[in-house]
């Protein structure tokens, strides 16, 4: 700039940087986001709000029976309660961490770290993207095909073993089944973390001497680990809601007679429900019999928290990991 | 892996070469650098390079960027190899071994060649488990008194150690920028490494930092040959013994830049008397 357009723009006002122009585009789109992100606020406040005060009769009253009672025929049964379905949905997110979350996070690493950029490795890229977008129910039937049905492929590979192992209709084979739900998700939210790694830090490590598995450990892995760990508890919250797969896989609502503890491991091959499956059985019920308008709003009030729990507990690891990330 | 330990014992027996001549204690050479080209994919960054870098000496790489320095430095530890698309023609000879040798594991060569970067870069860990990595990797030491012994001795090479003695278990990217990068100096020798390799250290340094380094960059040059890329010119010609200037060549067909290696000699020919015309425009500030 010279000093004869520096002299112009102070000679035009004050200071010569009052402001000119409004900026209306952007003004606008700010209103317009606002007033999304309040109508979608509001909803929820109110659908959260009637679910409870529906919820209040089971849950103000009777809160422990409830959490321990199990499916019964009337609503006004002292024993109803949501306990089989804490256990099923509780199993499922266990099976779904602890396969879902190594297979994941390994592919990942795998796919940003070893694979050679390749066609191949560009193309299974695009599959997992797919398959991220594909309907629950579509993997219900891929549950039912592999970990129920006692089916063999092109009729000679026999899979009988696999429902042999499971139970067949269990909640086995219902966390093994969300579990390849959410997988997708797991490797593209760990892929994302794995590479926001600094390449100075991966350099730094292959500089002094580090192999690639001892820079995935001491580098990639406690720099992605929020991340990663975000992505996991996020997607096993998914599979916890999810209902339409359970339906293929077997989970039922009439004829259990069992109401094991939750740590009861007796009880992971057996007939099984979920809190999911137990509020659509209950709303449906509400017609013949109103109270379970009520019993529903409690179960969904248990499942909220339940997942609300989890994505409590991914805020709170993550920002541990990230305190120590410096 | 072998063959480099064969070498570290053999190292008397290295022919000393053209330049033997000018002086009568030339020491011996570290890198023997013939005809290197290296490329990423087609494109070729540097084309048919030929330098000796020698032992205990401070050899400097200058010239415009983009003239392939940093391309050039990172063959000497095998750190292209981390690039996909790169590869790499010629001889390199570290103490007389073929570093390209399909023998040769590049892991071992990065434990014994150390790499400074252009930009400072510790780990997000405490400033002793960042000095401590790479013995750990190499299986040097683990924990306990032999390894509080490397950590001291290499925090004290690299000048760092009466500033951060109090303070080995925070993090180190709680120290300043000048810190951080005698840091990166004091991780690398930690291995015990043979050369250093550093690629701009102070680039990102204020004057400072920047003469803090230098002077330590004069210490270290008694236990360690070092090749350092500079954009600053002085730099090169207070800090370093020798001096190879690097430009770029336009193919005025293809409008390809490949690095050339212009000219290599003693710093102080380099810049009171260069033969090549580019390399005087250049060290004289007449560069276009
Ligand atoms: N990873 C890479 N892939 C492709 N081209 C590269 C890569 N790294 C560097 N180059 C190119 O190689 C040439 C030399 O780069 P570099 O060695 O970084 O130069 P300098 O360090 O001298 O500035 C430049 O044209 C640069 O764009
Ligand atoms: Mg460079």
């Amino acid at each position: 700039m010279t000093f004869s357009t520096i002299g112009t723009v102070a000679k035009r006002g004050a200071t010569g940087f009052e402001r000119k122009r409004t900026d209306l585009a952007g003004g606008l789109f700010k209103a317009v986001i606002l007033s999304a992100l309040v109508v979608s606020l509001l909803v929820l406040a109110v659908l959260l709000i009637d679910t409870v005060v529906d919820a209040w009769s089971q849950l103000s009253t009777r809160a422990w029976d409830f959490l321990n009672g199990s499916l019964r025929s009337r609503s006004i049964d002292d024993k109803l309660g949501v306990k089989q379905g804490l256990y099923g949905s509780f199993w499922i997110g266990v099976f779904v961490a602890s396969t879902a979350f190594p297979i994941g996070v390994g592919a990942a690493i795998y796919l940003e770290e070893y694979a050679a950029k390749s066609r191949l490795a560009a193309l299974i890229e695009l599959v997992i993207r797919n398959l991220a977008g594909v309907p629950s129910v579509v993997y219900g039937l891929l549950g039912l095909f592999l970990f129920v049905e006692r089916s063999t492929i092109f009729g000679f590979v026999g899979l009988g073993w696999l429902a042999d192992a499971t139970g067949g209709r269990s909640v086995l084979s219902a966390g093994l089944t969300l579990a390849v739900l959410v997988l997708p998700i797991v490797i593209i939210t760990a892929q994302e973390a794995v590479r926001s790694v600094p390449s100075g830090l991966k350099e730094g490590a292959y500089g002094l001497g580090a192999t690639k598995s001892e820079m995935v450990w001491t580098q990639i892995l406690p720099y992605a680990a929020p991340g990663i760990l975000t992505g996991t508890l996020l997607a096993m919250s998914r599979a916890i809601g999810e209902a339409a797969p359970l339906i293929l896989v077997g989970a039922i609502t009439g004829g259990l007679t069992r109401n094991p503890e939750l740590w009861d491991a007796s009880g992971l091959r057996e007939k099984f429900t979920a809190l999911p499956i137990i509020i659509v059985e209950w709303v449906s019920e509400r017609g013949r019999d109103p109270g379970f308008a009520e019993a529903a709003a409690a179960a969904i009030v248990v499942l909220l928290a339940l997942v609300l729990l989890l994505n409590m507990t991914a805020i709170l690891l993550r920002n541990r990991f990230e305190r120590k990330r410096g | 892996m072998a063959a480099i330990d064969d070498l570290t014992e053999g190292r008397g027996s290295e022919p000393l070469g053209e330049m033997a001549a000018e002086s009568p204690a030339m020491p011996e050479v570290v890198f023997d650098v013939e005809e290197l080209s290296v490329y990423y994919g087609e494109f070729q960054a540097i084309q048919d390079a030929s330098l000796k870098v020698h032992e205990n000496e401070i050899t400097a790489f200058i010239g415009p960027s983009g003239c392939g320095k940093t391309t050039l430095l990172r063959c000497f530890n095998r750190m292209n190899d981390l690039i996909e698309t790169a590869r790499v023609t010629g001889s390199l000879r570290y103490h007389g071994v073929d570093l390209y040798d399909s023998k040769v594991d590049a892991v071992e060569v990065r434990r014994r060649i150390g790499m400074v970067f252009q930009k400072p870069n510790p780990f997000p860990k405490s400033i002793r488990a960042n000095v401590a990595y790479g013995p750990r990797v190499a299986g040097l030491a683990k924990k306990g008194p032999v390894m509080d012994d490397i950590v001291e001795n290499s925090l004290r090479k690299a000048a760092l150690w009466d500033e951060v003695k109090d303070r080995l278990d925070d993090n180190a990217l709680g120290l300043s920028g000048g810190q951080q990068q005698r840091l990166c100096i004091a991780r690398a020798i930690a291995t015990d490494p043979d050369v250093l390799l550093m690629d701009e250290p102070c680039s990102a340094l204020d004057p400072i930092a920047t003469t803090r380094i230098e002077e330590l960059m004069h210490g270290l040059k008694d236990d360690y040959s070092i090749v350092v890329v500079t954009h600053n010119m002085q730099q090169a010609a207070r800090v370093s013994d020798r001096t190879a200037f690097f430009s770029v060549d336009v193919n005025p067909d293809s409008d390809n830049r490949t690095g050339i290696l212009v000219e290599y000699d003693s710093t102080q020919q380099i810049f009171s008397n260069p033969s090549d015309e580019r390399t005087e425009n250049y060290v004289t500030g007449r560069f276009g």
